[in-house]
């Protein structure tokens, strides 16, 4: 540990800046929040519609990112396949791509005349766009690689000799997976299910998109805040005061997680 | 190869020399203008302002018009909050009010152009969607604007004063991003604007409705007091109402002032 004072400044000046950087629009969040407005416009029925379609809508989002994503985060860590680089790469795309993007794929794919979606809508009756199971879908897509790369990695950081034990001792590759190989990872699935929570909680492109915007149905929070911003600015402020409240406290919560994790 | 380049370069200053002369010509002041505008614009002007902006660069050399499109509320927005704009032209006087109230960043609006609601369903209208009445019927997939922006103030208007209810399956940030859901035919229909039901031709089928004529939208146009170069944007709001700007307009679909 190099104590404060012998950090050469060509490093601690940039790195001042950058905390700065980081943590200025926070701050100035806070400094113009309407504090006495406040408790008026956080107690209107649809903030907490909003919220809670956020809360369920994320939470849906990092359930149905566990059950396929870990697996997927196995199947690149773990099985030898030809064009596994390629396949990893296609599963971060979502990544790096604008969410928008993700949302006017989504629309192709999956919406009522998509590629897929048209037989969803003539066999089953089942129509994405516009409903909340839309919303769902539109934040596993954007939030899910966050998971798969951070299981990914735990995977290949953990021994695979424990598994080999366990198949030699007669468990079947399902069997290992489930009793060796989930506990040790577990951190690291956490981590990563964490990351894709908070993700999806703050979704908004990809989700205004595909899923549109109606109160109580498909309006989540950012998409309130965009839209109070537009009419009543300090609304839009007391949005998102709320979503840096829920943000930080799951944050602190699971700090522990974080620091074993890595 | 050297004769034809040339015969370009010859071509490029005739034609700048062209140019030249009817900047002079339309300007009628001595100054020649020069530097970028900024207009903000509304989504439903996308079109004929980029069409008016091109004309603009072509009479005027050296000029450059920099388009911000969007819903009105979220530009009137940005320009309260500092965004560099020159021009604002918005969807309607209620976010117009936001910028000119607002200790005064605007100078006095002007309606250039007035804009009337039309339904917008799939092409060959499937529904046989004929009235305003008609999207209403259960099982239909609706999306509006949202209240926020001007066509979905307009459309409440519209759907109040007809004692309808409503329920949309969305409520858009803005009318492009409605008339967009028809388009792709995730949605069966639309409250838009005439304009945008023109301007995505066939994609749609446009179907005009007797209350829309309750609810039209007034346009104004202001010129912004922090303007860096006012004398190129009043130029550009003075070929906006000009004859040759309103007949770009109406031939969109605007109805006069």
């Amino acid at each position: 540990m190099i104590k404060g004072s012998r950090a050469p400044l060509p490093l601690l000046v940039p790195a001042l800046i950058g905390l700065v950087f980081l943590v200025l629009p926070l701050i100035a969040l806070l400094v113009r929040t309407p504090w006495a407005r406040l408790p008026e416009l956080l107690t209107g029925a649809e903030v907490w519609q909003a919220l809670r379609l956020s809360l369920v809508c994320a939470t849906a989002a990092t359930a149905v990112s566990l059950v396929i994503g870990v697996p997927l985060a196995w199947l690149l860590a773990r099985v030898e396949f030809p064009g596994r680089g390629l396949v990893r790469a296609l599963v971060t795309l979502p990544l790096v791509l604008p969410p928008v993007v993700g949302g006017v794929a989504l629309l192709m794919a999956l919406g009522r005349n998509g590629v897929v979606g048209r037989y969803l809508d003539d066999w089953f009756g089942v129509t994405l766009p516009f409903t909340t199971a839309g919303v769902v879908v539109a934040e596993a897509f954007v939030a899910m690689p966050f998971l798969v790369i951070s299981v990914e990695g735990t995977l290949r950081a953990a021994d695979p000799r424990f598994e080999e034990a366990a198949a030699t001792l007669g468990a079947s590759r399902f069997t290992a997976f489930r009793r060796v190989t989930l506990p040790l990872i577990a951190p690291g699935i956490a981590a990563g299910a964490v990351l894709a929570w908070a993700r999806a909680l703050g979704e908004f492109g990809a989700t205004i998109t595909f899923a549109g915007n109606f109160p109580g149905r498909t309006q989540t929070m950012p998409l309130a805040v965009y839209l109070a911003l537009q009419s009543d600015p300090d609304a839009a402020i007391a949005l998102s005061l709320v979503l840096l409240t829920v943000s930080v406290a799951v944050l602190a919560g699971l700090r522990d997680r974080w620091m074993t994790a890595s | 190869m050297l004769t034809r380049s040339l015969a370009v370069a010859g071509a490029a200053v005739a034609l700048l020399a062209l140019s030249a002369c009817s900047s002079s010509d339309s300007d009628g002041n001595s100054g020649r203008l020069s530097g970028t505008v900024n207009v903000f614009a509304a989504a439903s002007l996308e079109q004929s302002f980029t069409e008016l902006g091109a004309s603009f660069e072509k009479a005027h050399p050296g000029t450059k018009v920099v388009f911000n499109f969007g819903g009105s509320d979220s530009l009137a927005a940005g320009i309260n909050s500092g965004a560099p704009a020159d021009v604002f032209a918005a969807a309607s006087p209620k976010t117009m009010a936001l910028v000119t109230g607002k200790g005064g960043n605007a100078g006095e609006p002007e309606t250039f152009v007035r804009n009337q609601l039309e339904i917008a369903t799939l092409s060959g209208n499937p529904h046989h969607i004929a009235s305003l009445k008609d999207l209403t019927e259960s099982g239909l997939k609706v999306v509006l604007c949202d209240e926020a922006v001007p066509c979905g103030t307009a459309a409440k208007k519209a759907f109040d004063a007809s004692g309808l209810k409503l329920t949309p399956v969305s409520l858009e940030e803005d009318v492009k991003a409605a008339l967009t859901k028809v388009v792709l035919k995730e949605a069966d229909a639309a409250v838009v604007y005439q304009t945008d039901v023109r301007a995505a031709g066939d994609k749609v089928e446009g179907v005009p409705f007797p209350e829309a004529a309750g609810a039209v939208n007034d346009y104004p146009i202001a010129l912004l007091k922090d303007t860096g170069n006012a004398k190129a944007a009043r130029a550009f709001m003075d070929l906006v109402q000009s004859p040759d700007g309103q007949r770009v307009l109406t031939g969109a679909g605007f109805l006069a002032p």
